[in-house]
C-alpha cells in the first residue's frame, strides 16, 4: 500500500468533505469560518501604520475599526494564512509534485514565453482580486465556502456573480479554440 | 496586536490542514483553475460544493447545541456585486484565488508568489479608499446580516437537507457517466494523436 501522504492527488470529494470537517474545527475550536483575505487587509493596515504611525489618529480606516473593536492585528486568520503556505509546502514535498514555474503552460500556449509578461499581469490580477474580495468582505473561502454553508444571501450572491465574472474573463482571455488545450 | 497564543496556534493548524488539503486537491495550480473558468475540469467545483454540504450539516449541527454561533457577512448589494466582479475577472487574470495563491507559493509557483504581492497591494488601496469607497459598498442598500432561511421563512436545516439530496445527486450523475481524462500539465500533447 502506497502512503497516501506521498500521493500527488486525492479525490476532489475526499478534499471537499476534509474542508468541510475542517470547518467543523474552524467554529468549534475558535468560533471562526474559514476565510483568507481579512488577513491581507491587516498586513496592509499595519504596514501603513508602521510606515506613517500618524494614520492610526487621521485615517479613517483606522479610526472607524478602532471604535468597532477590530483594530488591525495578528490573530487566528493571519495564522491561518501563513498555515495554509506551510500546509500546501509540506504536502508538495512529501509528493515531490512541486514546480518553480514562472510561466504555467496553459499560458504560454496563448499568450507566450514572456516571463516579465506573465508576472506583470499576475500582479495586477492578485491586486484587483484582494481589492475585489475586500469590496465584498469576502473570497472563495470566507463567502463561497465558509459564507454559503451558513446560508448567508450575501454570500450566494457574491458566489454567483463572481464565478459569472470569472467564467466571462477566462473566455475572453483564451476563447473557444484556447479552452481546447486545457 | 497579537491575539493570545492559543488562537493564534489553532488557526496555523487549521490553516497547515487546509493547506494540505488544497495542494492535494490540486487547485494550487494554474491549469485546474483556469480549467474549471473554461468549464472543462470540474475539481473546483466539486471541492467547493462538498466542502459546503459537509461543512453546513456540522456547522449547524455545532450551532444547535451552542458550541458555535454563526458569522454572516453582510448584504451589501454595492460592495457584494461590484467586489464579486473584480474578484472574478482578477481570479481569472492571476489563475489562482486567494487560498489557492498561498497554497501554490507553498507549491513553489513563481507568478502565485508576484500575485500574493499584488493583493498585498490591492489590500492596501482598499485601506488607503476607505472613506470614499464606502458610499459604492453602500449604493444599492444595506440589508444587513441576511440569511436564506430568514428570506424564505423555513427552517435551516430545511436547506441542509435539500443541500445534502441535491450534492447526492449532482456526485450521482457525475460519476455515472464515462470518465474523462485527467488533464495534463503540458497543454497540446494529449490532441497531437487526434
Amino acid at each position: 500500500m502506497s502512503n497516501p501522504l506521498t500521493k500527488t492527488a486525492w479525490s476532489p470529494y475526499l478534499v471537499g468533505a476534509g474542508i468541510g470537517i475542517l470547518s467543523w474545527f474552524a467554529f468549534a475550536t475558535a468560533n471562526h469560518p474559514l476565510g483568507i483575505t481579512s488577513a491581507f487587509e491587516n498586513t496592509a493596515a499595519l504596514a501603513g501604520q508602521a510606515v506613517a504611525p500618524s494614520l492610526e489618529k487621521s485615517h479613517p480606516y483606522y479610526v472607524e475599526k478602532a471604535e468597532q473593536g477590530e483594530s488591525p492585528k495578528i490573530g487566528w486568520e493571519w495564522m491561518l494564512v501563513l498555515g495554509v503556505f506551510v500546509g500546501a509546502l509540506l504536502s508538495s514535498l512529501f509528493s515531490g509534485d512541486r514546480t518553480d514555474l514562472k510561466v504555467p503552460p496553459l499560458w504560454r500556449s496563448r499568450f507566450g514565453n514572456g516571463t516579465a509578461k506573465r508576472l506583470v499581469v499576475a500582479f495586477l490580477g492578485g491586486a484587483v482580486m484582494m481589492f475585489g474580495a475586500r469590496l465584498a468582505q469576502g473570497c472563495t473561502s470566507g463567502h463561497g465556502i465558509s459564507g454559503t454553508l451558513q446560508f448567508a444571501a450575501s454570500s450566494w450572491l457574491f458566489v454567483v456573480a463572481m464565478f459569472a465574472a470569472a467564467v466571462a474573463t477566462a473566455f475572453l482571455l483564451y476563447g473557444r479554440e484556447g479552452a481546447k488545450n486545457v | 496586536m497579537f491575539e493570545e497564543p492559543i488562537r493564534l496556534g489553532l488557526g496555523l493548524l487549521t490553516g497547515i490542514v487546509f493547506g494540505f488539503l488544497l495542494q492535494k486537491g490540486r487547485v494550487a495550480k494554474y491549469h485546474v483553475i483556469l480549467g474549471q473558468l473554461l468549464l472543462k475540469d470540474w475539481t473546483v467545483v466539486k471541492i467547493m460544493g462538498t466542502a459546503v454540504v459537509v461543512g453546513s450539516v456540522g456547522v449547524f449541527a455545532l450551532v444547535d447545541n451552542n458550541q458555535t454561533s454563526l458569522h454572516i457577512k453582510p448584504l451589501l448589494l454595492g460592495g457584494v456585486l461590484v467586489g464579486a466582479v473584480l474578484f472574478g475577472a482578477g481570479m481569472a487574470v492571476l489563475g489562482y484565488c486567494p487560498g489557492t495563491s498561498v497554497a501554490a507559493c507553498g507549491e513553489g509557483r513563481r507568478d502565485a508568489m508576484v500575485g500574493v504581492l499584488g493583493m498585498l497591494v490591492g489590500a492596501g488601496l482598499f485601506v488607503a479608499l476607505y472613506s470614499p469607497l464606502q458610499s459604492l459598498t453602500k449604493m444599492w442598500g444595506d440589508h444587513g446580516k441576511l440569511t436564506l432561511p430568514e428570506l424564505f421563512g423555513v427552517s435551516p436545516w430545511l436547506l441542509v437537507a435539500g443541500l445534502v439530496a441535491a450534492g447526492l445527486l449532482v456526485v450521482w450523475f457525475v460519476e455515472s457517466r464515462p470518465r474523462r481524462r485527467e488533464p495534463l500539465e503540458t497543454p497540446g500533447t494529449r490532441h497531437a494523436a487526434g
